[in-house]
C-alpha cells in the first residue's frame, strides 16, 4: 500500500498527460514490433493471409460481386455469416466481465482484459466484414449520421451500426484507461470504467439481440421470422466466447509462462456447460416446431435438414454442426473435463466451429433457400469469399495477439505489478 | 533497457531494428500491390459523383449537371448517346396493375420487353419480371416452375408473372439504412442508384424476388441501349447497387403505358390510375375476382391479379 501511493504521490502529477499519453502510444508501438521468434513467424503468416484477403477485396470491388457465389437468391452469404457469428463473439467476451464484476470474482477480474480486447478484435472483424458485403464501399459515408442519411430508427440496420460501433468505444474506453493507468502506475478510478464496465454488459447483450433482429424483423422469410432468433443468438454467442477465451488464456499462460487463469477457465467451462444445453435445447426446439407443424413455411428447414428436390447443399454442413456441438457437451459435461485439458480443448473448438456453421451455412444461406418465391437456388462460397474471410480473421488475430501483447507488457512494467508480485508470489495478474 | 549497457546487445539491437524496417517496407509494398485493384476502379469514379447528395436534397441546378454528366459518362463508357430526363409524378395520380391470370398465356413477352427498355445487363438476361408456369388447382408457388422451356400454354397449366408489387408499406423502403429507396406519390417504389450503398439488405426483405443487384457492371451493346431513359428507372446502373421495376415511370408519367403491358399479346395486363374511377383498373377491381399475392403479409400490393371465369 505504502509502495503504490509514494509513486502516485511523487511520479504521476509532474508529468502532464499531454506528454505521457503519447509515451504510452509510444511505447504500446514498439512492444508492436518486439518479439521472440515465435512471434514474429506468427504475425508474417498471419500478415500474408490478410495480404491474400486484401487483394481478393480490391479484386471484388473493381469486377463486382459476381466473383463471389451469391446471385439475387442467396444474396447475403458468406461474408453476413462470420458477421453474424463474430458479432456473437464479440458479445461472449462479457461472460468473463460479469463475473468478474457482478460477482466480484477476483480472480477472473485480473485476467477480464482477455474477454475485453477480445471484443474489441472481435468488433473490429464484424465491421469489416459488413464493409466486403457492400457493393458500394466508396459510399460508406452515407451511412454516417449527419453526414448521409441515416434511416434511424426505421430501420434494423442503423440500430446496429450504433450498437456495434458504440460497444467498440465502451470496450476501448475501458481497456485504453485501464492500460494507460497501469502505465502510469496509478490506480484506476473507478468513476472512470466501473460505470462503463456496467454498460458494456447492457450493451454486449443489445449487439446481439439487434444483430437478430436484423433477420426476425423481416416477415418474408419464415426461417428467419421466429421469436426464438435472438435468445438463440445469445446463448449460442455465450458458448462461443468462453470457448475461445479459455483457449486464448491458455495460449498466453504458455507464451509467458504464467500459471493463472485456472479458476476463470473453471467458470468459464461452467458457464459452457449450461449455455451449450440451452442452444442444443432451442435447436431441438425449433426443429420440432418445423418438423411437425410441416408446410411451405418450414420447407427451408426440410432443405438445411435433409435437402429439397434433390438438392441438398447444406445438409453436410448443418449435421457437422449438430455433431460437434452435441459431441462438445458430452466431453463438457464429464465430471473429469479438468482433469484432461485436452479433452476441454477439443470440446472448446468444436463447439467454436459448431457455433460458426450454425449462425452461418445453418442459419444465414437457409433464410435464402428457398427463395421467397420457393425456388431452390443453392449456394455454396466462392474461392474469392474464402479468401476474404480468412483475410479478414488473419487480420482480427493480428489485432488481437498484439493488444495482448501490449497488455502483458504495460502490466509487466507498471510500478505496481512489483507489489502485487510481492502479495502473490505464484501468479501472474494481468489486471488489478 | 540501457542500451550501452552491453555493447554486443546493442549491435543486435541495431541489426534487428534494420531487419524489422526492412520488414515494415516489405509489408507496405506488398499491401500497395495487393490493394492495386482499388485504384483502377476509383479511375471511373469522379469527385463529383463520390460527393453527390441524396436525390431528395438536389436542387434542380445540381440535378441539371448531374443529369448532363451521366450522359455524358454514358457516350463514355457504352457509347451511345443517350437523354436521362427526370420526371416528377403527377398531382392526383396513383399508378396500380392487375393482371389477368385467366388470359396470361406464359409467352414472357413481357419479361423480355421489360429486359429491352430498362437496358438491363444483356449476359444475365436480366429482366424485373418473372413468369411462373403453376399447376391448374394449385396456388402454391412451391410447384411452380419459373424455368420452363416448352410451347405455351400448355393445356393443364396457367402463368403467373410476378414482379415488384410496389407495396403500400413497403419492407424495402423500411429496413434501407440510407433511405436510398423510396415511395413517390404516385405510388411507385423508386432506388437513387447514386446513392444505394449495396448492402441488399432490401433484397433480403422483399417477399416477392422484386429486387436485383448489378453483380457487375451491366453490359448492353450502343446498338441496344435505349436511349429514352430517366434518373429514377431505366438509365443503365452503376455495379454494385440495387435495382427493381419501377412502373417504366418515364413512360407512365407522360401518358404512356409500362413497356411489359404494350409487349403482352394477350391484353392480360391492365395499368391505370387508382385515383379515377373511370380507369380500366379501377373497372377491374370493382367487377372480376380480384386477389393479391401473399395478402397475409399485409403489406398492401398495388399489383392485382384476377380471374376472368
Amino acid at each position: 500500500m505504502n509502495l503504490s501511493t509514494t509513486h502516485t504521490g511523487s511520479a504521476a502529477p509532474a508529468i502532464p498527460h499531454w506528454r505521457n499519453y503519447p509515451r504510452f502510444i509510444g511505447n504500446a508501438l514498439l512492444d508492436s514490433v518486439e518479439g521472440t521468434w515465435v512471434f514474429y513467424i506468427w504475425m508474417t503468416f498471419l500478415t500474408a493471409i490478410f495480404l491474400v484477403g486484401a487483394n481478393a477485396w480490391a479484386v471484388q470491388v473493381r469486377d463486382g460481386m459476381h466473383l463471389t457465389n451469391m446471385s439475387d437468391h442467396v444474396s447475403w452469404a458468406l461474408y453476413i455469416a462470420n458477421f453474424t457469428f463474430l458479432v456473437g463473439l464479440a458479445a461472449g467476451g462479457v461472460m468473463m466481465v460479469i463475473p468478474a464484476y457482478l460477482y466480484h470474482d477476483e480472480e477472473m477480474h485480473d485476467i477480464v482484459i482477455v474477454g475485453e480486447l477480445l471484443a474489441i478484435a472481435a468488433i473490429i472483424m464484424a465491421l469489416m466484414f459488413v464493409v466486403c458485403d457492400l457493393g458500394r464501399p466508396d459510399r460508406f459515408w452515407h451511412l454516417i449520421p449527419g453526414l448521409g442519411r441515416f434511416n434511424f430508427p426505421v430501420s434494423m440496420l442503423t440500430w446496429d451500426v450504433i450498437v456495434l460501433n458504440g460497444y467498440l468505444m465502451i470496450n476501448l474506453h475501458i481497456c485504453g484507461y485501464l492500460l494507460y493507468m497501469r502505465f502510469l502506475g496509478q490506480r484506476p478510478n473507478p468513476k472512470w470504467y466501473v460505470p462503463f464496465v456496467f454498460l458494456s454488459i447492457l450493451w454486449a447483450i443489445s449487439i446481439h439481440t439487434v444483430t437478430a433482429f436484423l433477420y426476425c424483423g423481416l416477415g418474408s422469410r419464415p426461417f428467419w421470422n421466429t421469436a426464438l432468433l435472438a435468445p438463440r443468438f445469445l446463448t449460442s454467442a455465450f458458448v462461443s466466447g468462453p470457448a475461445f477465451i479459455i483457449i486464448a488464456i491458455q495460449v498466453i499462460r504458455r507464451a509467458i509462462g504464467g500459471t493463472f487463469g485456472d479458476g476463470p477457465i473453471r467458470t468459464l467451462v461452467n458457464i459452457m456447460r449450461v449455455t451449450i444445453l440451452i442452444n442444443l435445447l432451442m435447436v431441438g426446439s425449433e426443429v420440432f416446431v418445423e418438423f411437425y407443424t410441416g408446410g411451405t413455411h418450414t420447407s427451408a428447414a426440410h432443405y438445411l435438414y435433409f435437402g429439397l428436390h434433390g438438392q441438398n447443399a447444406l445438409v453436410p454442413w448443418i449435421w457437422s454442426s449438430v455433431a460437434m456441438t452435441v459431441f462438445a457437451a458430452i466431453l463438457l459435461l464429464n465430471p473429469n473435463v479438468f482433469g484432461r485439458p485436452w479433452r476441454m480443448n477439443l470440446a472448446c473448438v468444436l463447439a467454436f466451429i459448431g457455433i460458426w456453421i450454425e449462425k452461418g451455412m445453418g442459419m444465414v444461406i437457409p433464410g435464402f433457400v428457398p427463395s421467397v418465391l420457393h425456388e431452390v437456388v443453392e449456394y455454396s462460397p466462392s474461392l474469392l469469399e474464402w479468401k476474404i474471410m480468412a483475410g479478414i480473421w488473419a487480420l482480427g488475430l493480428m489485432l488481437y495477439t498484439l493488444a495482448i501483447k501490449i497488455a502483458i507488457n504495460v502490466f509487466r512494467r507498471s510500478p505496481l505489478a512489483a507489489m502485487a508480485d510481492a502479495k502473490q508470489a505464484h501468479t501472474q495478474p494481468l489486471a488489478s | 533497457m540501457d542500451p550501452n549497457a552491453d555493447p554486443q546487445k546493442s549491435r543486435g539491437l541495431s541489426r534487428r531494428t534494420a531487419l524489422k524496417g526492412v520488414g515494415a517496407m516489405l509489408g507496405a509494398a506488398a499491401f500497395a500491390r495487393a490493394i492495386a485493384p482499388l485504384t483502377e476502379w476509383t479511375r471511373d469514379i469522379s469527385a463529383e459523383e463520390f460527393v453527390q447528395k441524396h436525390y431528395k436534397e438536389l436542387s434542380p441546378i445540381d440535378l441539371e449537371i448531374i443529369l448532363h454528366r451521366l450522359e455524358k459518362d454514358t457516350k463514355k463508357q457504352y457509347g451511345a448517346d443517350v437523354t436521362i430526363k427526370d420526371y416528377k409524378p403527377q398531382q392526383g395520380v396513383k399508378f396500380g396493375y392487375a393482371l389477368n391470370l385467366s388470359i396470361c398465356n406464359g409467352c414472357r413477352k413481357c419479361a423480355e420487353a421489360c429486359h429491352i427498355e430498362n437496358n438491363h445487363d444483356r449476359p444475365s438476361h436480366q429482366s424485373y419480371i418473372r413468369v411462373f408456369e403453376m399447376s391448374k388447382g394449385s396456388m402454391n408457388l412451391e410447384k411452380g416452375n419459373a424455368h420452363y422451356d416448352h410451347p405455351v400454354p400448355q393445356p393443364d397449366k396457367f402463368y403467373m408473372p410476378v414482379q415488384c408489387q410496389q407495396c403500400e408499406h413497403p419492407p424495402c423502403v423500411d429496413v434501407c439504412p440510407v433511405e436510398a429507396t423510396w415511395k413517390e406519390p404516385d405510388g411507385i417504389v423508386v432506388v437513387d442508384y447514386n446513392w444505394c450503398i449495396g448492402c441488399r439488405y432490401c433484397e433480403a426483405a422483399c417477399p416477392y424476388h422484386a429486387r436485383r443487384f448489378n453483380w457487375t457492371k451491366p453490359q448492353i451493346p450502343a446498338v441496344e441501349i435505349n436511349p429514352n431513359q430517366s434518373y429514377l428507372s431505366n438509365r443503365i446502373r452503376p455495379q454494385g447497387v440495387m435495382e427493381k421495376c419501377h412502373f417504366c415511370l418515364h413512360r407512365t408519367r407522360n401518358g404512356r403505358l409500362p413497356a411489359c403491358l404494350e409487349a403482352c399479346p394477350t391484353g392480360a395486363r391492365v395499368f391505370g390510375n387508382l385515383l379515377d374511377p373511370k380507369s380500366e383498373v379501377r373497372q377491374v377491381l370493382a367487377h372480376k375476382r380480384v386477389f393479391v399475392l401473399k395478402e397475409d403479409l399485409g403489406l398492401k400490393p398495388q399489383f392485382f391479379y384476377f380471374f376472368d371465369v
